[in-house]
């Protein structure tokens, strides 16, 4: 053990200082000491994707960085993606609209690698819409319905696969 | 059909909309004051004594609370019961004495933080004695093959021969006979999320609470059990998310660790297991069989006769493993007209993680193994393999139809799901691709798979493979209520791992008091709360608490249409039930409004008929339709009690060079019967055709010859992603089960049940102008280009005639 060090990090907006071990992963960071539980784990060693969230506006595996590693930079997680309490995103929108999840265990992550995909492509063929969620696993949905909600999302298509 | 107002209309699933908000509530999400975290220490032999265990180093680190082995833990619990008979096969949380398989736990190590205990962990010295291990099932069949379990006196844990109608007559009349041997690998459903359960006993009230993400019939009862406290002293909590399970989310040695630990020391305690104990140590692999088939058929293509033996690995201890062989009687001849079968079903034990119950309770693995003969008799006629198919399938007439085994199927349409299937692969168009992807030089294939999922999960298997359990019902319940200001809530009585079970009951409960189903809230009860129940296992939920939900609902609308019938000085039955109110036959004028009804029910007892309760709160418990029944002596039995069908039609394509598949096209015929949340039933067919993909290509649960688990990450555990998984199309096709409430089958386990068999087709398809073949998933990279360097360049490309 070594002596706990301070990290200043914006989380969804906000400063948020704490004392956390060296050792301390962002996702145990945001888990356990800020309580913002939205953000899952399934692996630990970077590949599920069930951990991701926005670094400074980049999809990142908070599994696989430490707190300390992001000390002065921004996060986003899930629970920030909502334009405003009470409202959804359109891509959260369109994740209800095609049943784009079943457990909701990496939808957390699944919306933060497809919010990263529109904001740089803002209408994704399939192809890149597979290739944006290809490290983000889900074992329910077979990912057809999130290539669904996505292609809702940017305006492709008029009516999910249901 | 009858009219549907909400059943089979697309809905926004209720539990997704606090799941894309990140406000989901998982067993991790769950915070409680002083939290103590557990880790593991595993063993790292696959066979072992343990000789000593010394933990000085480990508790002297500042926040550690307890070390614990299974020599103080066990005299204080109860064995976890194997699903057979064989008392001798013991099984506790944490090893005694010896170690019988590499991960088996060993100490579990209590502290402030994971990290602590991790820390912790890493001190405690454990030394250990190897001895004899078997890691091999037909090893481990063998007379001088180590035992496992020397108490039990073999390691065969389980074993019946079945003989079901003439058999030795038909194959002796049969122009053909075939056999084989397919082997399916020990894979997984492997959800996103670990176990985690989370525990705290409380000294005045007596009770031990627990949160864990389970998917587990009788859980509260068996873990009661174990830690020698009454059923009502362990409170389930089911408002839990899980996320995912598939059938393993048992965590039954998990929960009673952590229970015992939480009553040890008096404090909340929680073990979430990290990946590698999951995999290594959560005793969640699947079947692990080996299939010998033989097939008696005529020239015409029709199979008469049928002889398997299965062999299935269930690792070092056993919980209902040796079950899934059993539910596969209920369809054991497929969608087929198979007249007589031979059922050898050997249940074997070897150093090995446990394995536990997966998608399909063992029926995906039968499922590919008819099928891969199905293929192989058309192949030896030279007969096209839909057209030898349609010669075998039961003819939609002869439903009810009564298999060999004594299951009766209830309703299908077999022939119709596969033309619909072909008509949208556009079967000829996929030949002529295949053809042209042979012209350039590369291997193609086309896979076709027609297979069952029996659903509405009874426990038949149970009495069938213990004769000491009499087992005969597996009922689910629901409670209705309406209260004082007229808005409805249900109860159901277990958690759910991804099935919108919140959705379905909503939408059940609305159809029949015909009020909007988003105004009905539904309540995941604890344990001391719920009614009976036998949680979401064998495709049963959509037949058994939709049939549960529809029933107490039914009793709402019964009892609010006798206070309007009273209210009117009518004959009960003179009114109906018309968008929520009670309304005269024949006279609409006369009617009474839902908030009446609700105010009379609950506050007018002047109003009320005499001898009516007062109050509007009804409960259903539904009996499995078709249960009741206990096996005939020569083991025939209703298993479930509806049949869903599944055509699966594929396009794939190999690359010689390093035997990498490409699915080009992926089409899925399917009938569960009424659908009533399309969207659910579409979206688990996805995903079981993805997880059958990766049965099918990718997964596998290698173990070393030392016993040593050498796929234990997702770095070698591969699991299909976005990339691998192509697109899908499934085509709808609607046989009603005369069986339940709205003509509803089961679904949960679709996709899976046929997408193995039919990709498995396809690469055979494929390699077959190649002069190779594979009978053994997965079938990955290296075991295909495998198959086509041993094929001899010059051997003859026996293909099919399509
Ligand atoms: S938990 Fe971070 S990638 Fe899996
Ligand atoms: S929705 Fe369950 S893992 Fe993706």
């Amino acid at each position: 053990m070594t002596a706990p060090i301070s990290v200043e990090i914006t989380v969804n907006g906000t400063v948020r200082r704490a004392f956390v071990e060296p050792r301390t992963t962002l996702v145990d960071f945001l888990r356990d000491h800020l309580a913002l539980t939205g953000t899952h784990v399934g692996c630990e060693h970077g590949i599920c994707g069930a951990c991701s969230v926005l670094l400074d506006g980049a999809p990142v595996r908070a599994c696989c960085l430490f707190a300390a590693q992001v000390d002065g930079m921004s996060v986003t997680t899930v629970e920030g993606l909502a334009p405003a309490r009470g409202e959804l995103s359109k891509l959260q929108d369109a994740f209800l609209e095609s049943h784009a999840l079943q457990c909701g265990y990496c939808t957390p992550g699944m919306l933060i690698a497809c919010t990263d995909l529109l904001a740089r492509n803002p209408q994704p063929s399939e192809e890149e819409i597979r290739d944006a969620i290809g490290g983000n696993l889900c074992r329910c949905t077979g990912y057809q319905q999130i290539v669904d909600a996505v292609k809702l999302a940017s305006g492709q298509e008029e009516a999910a696969h249901g | 059909m009858a009219e549907f107002r909400y059943i089979g209309k697309r809905r926004r699933a209720v539990e997704h909309r606090r799941f894309v908000r990140g406000q989901g509530r998982y067993a991790a999400d769950i915070q409680l004051p002083g939290l103590l975290h557990v880790a593991i220490v595993a063993s790292p032999h696959a066979s072992a004594r343990i000789l000593s265990v010394n933990a000085d180093a480990a508790l002297a680190l500042p926040g550690v609370h307890a070390i614990i082995t299974g020599d103080e833990m066990n005299r204080e619990l109860e064995p976890m019961l194997p699903g057979v008979d064989a008392p001798a096969v013991t099984r506790f949380p944490l090893a005694r004495g010896v170690v019988r398989y590499a991960g088996e736990w060993v100490v579990a190590v209590v502290a402030e933080t994971r990290a602590f205990a991790e820390d912790a962990a890493e001190l405690v010295e454990v030394e250990y004695e190897q001895t004899q291990h078997v890691v091999d099932p037909e090893a481990a069949l063998l007379p001088e093959a180590p035992l496992v379990h020397p108490a039990h006196g073999s390691n065969i844990i389980w074993n019946r021969k079945f003989t079901w109608g003439p058999v030795e007559e038909d194959f002796a009349a049969a122009e053909h006979t075939l056999s084989y041997r397919v082997r399916w690998a020990r894979s997984s459903t492997v959800p996103i999320e670990t176990f985690v359960a989370t525990c705290a006993w409380n000294d005045a009230t007596e009770i031990l609470d627990v949160w864990a993400s389970i998917q587990m019939p009788k859980f509260p009862d068996q873990l009661a059990r174990a830690l020698r406290l009454a059923g009502n002293a362990v409170r389930v909590h089911y408002d839990v998310d899980v996320g995912g399970s598939y059938g393993v989310k048992r965590g039954l040695k998990h929960t009673v660790l952590v229970g015992w630990l939480a009553r040890r020391l008096g404090r909340p305690v929680r073990f979430l297991e990290d990946r590698l104990e999951n995999m290594r140590g959560g005793d969640m692999q699947g079947p692990d069989r080996i299939f010998e088939v033989a097939m008696a058929f005529g020239r015409d293509g029709v199979v008469r006769s049928m002889k398997m033996r299965a062999v299935d690995d269930v690792g070092a201890y056993s919980g209902r493993a040796p079950l899934q062989l059993g539910k596969p009687v209920g369809a054991i001849v497929g969608p087929y007209i198979i007249n007589s079968v031979v059922y050898d079903a050997v249940s074997v034990m070897t150093n090995k993680t446990p394995q536990e119950a997966v998608r399909g309770f063992g029926q995906s693995p039968t499922n590919y193994a008819i099928e891969t003969g199905m293929d192989k008799v058309a192949r030896f006629l030279g007969m096209d393999r839909v057209e030898m198919r349609r010669r075998n399938l039961i003819p939609a007439d002869r439903f009810p139809y009564l298999i060999p085994s004594g299951t009766s199927y209830d309703s299908g349409d077999y022939a119709t799901v596969l033309d619909k299937a072909l008509a949208a692969a556009g079967h000829d168009e996929l030949l002529r691709q295949r053809d042209a992807l042979r012209a350039e030089g590369k291997l193609a294939g086309i896979g076709v798979s027609t297979c069952l999922e029996p659903s509405g999960g009874n426990s038949s298997f149970e009495p069938l493979f213990n004769p000491k359990n009499t087992t005969t019902t597996w009922m689910d319940s629901c409670l209705v209520r309406v209260d004082l200001n007229g808005a409805v809530t249900a109860v159901m009585g277990t958690s759910t791992s991804g099935q919108a079970h919140e959705t379905l009951v909503s939408t059940v409960v609305g159809e029949v008091l015909r009020r909007e189903p988003d105004t009905i809230r539904v309540i995941h009860a604890d344990s001391l709360n719920a009614l009976p129940s036998n949680s979401p296992v064998g495709s049963r939920m959509a037949i058994m608490l939709g049939g549960a939900a529809a029933g107490a609902a039914k009793r709402i609308r019964a009892k609010m249409l006798a206070i309007a019938a009273h209210q009117f000085q009518a004959p009960e039955g003179a009114l109906e039930w018309e968008d929520g109110d009670a309304v005269m036959r024949g006279d609409p004028s006369r009617q009474i409004a839902w908030s009446r009804l609700v105010e009379i029910a609950h506050r007018e007892f002047h109003n009320l008929p005499e001898g009516m309760e007062p109050g509007l709160q009804e409960k259903f418990v539904w009996e499995v339709p078709t249960g009741g029944m206990i096996p005939t002596a020569d083991g025939r039995v209703q298993m479930y009690p509806c049949h869903s069908f599944e055509c699966h039609i594929v396009l794939a394509s190999v690359d010689a060079e390093t035997g990498k598949v490409a699915l080009h096209r992926y089409v899925v015929g399917h009938d569960c019967g009424v659908m009533i949340s399309p969207d659910v039933v579409h979206g688990m067919t996805y995903g079981g055709v993805a997880h059958g993909l990766g049965a099918a290509l990718m997964e596998k649960f290698a173990f070393s010859p030392e016993g040593q688990l050498v796929s234990g990450s997702f770095m070698d555990y591969l699991l299909p992603s976005a990339q691998e998984v192509p697109s899908i199309t499934i085509v709808d096709h609607c046989t009603p089960s005369p069986l339940t409430e709205f003509g509803q089958k089961g679904s949960g386990e679709a996709g899976y049940l046929g997408g193995p068999a039919a990709i498995a087709s396809a690469i055979n398809d494929a390699l077959a102008p190649a002069g190779a073949s594979i009978d053994a998933l997965p079938m990955t990279p290296a075991a295909i280009w495998r198959a086509l360097r041993e094929a001899t360049p010059a051997a003859p490309a026996r293909e099919a005639a399509e």
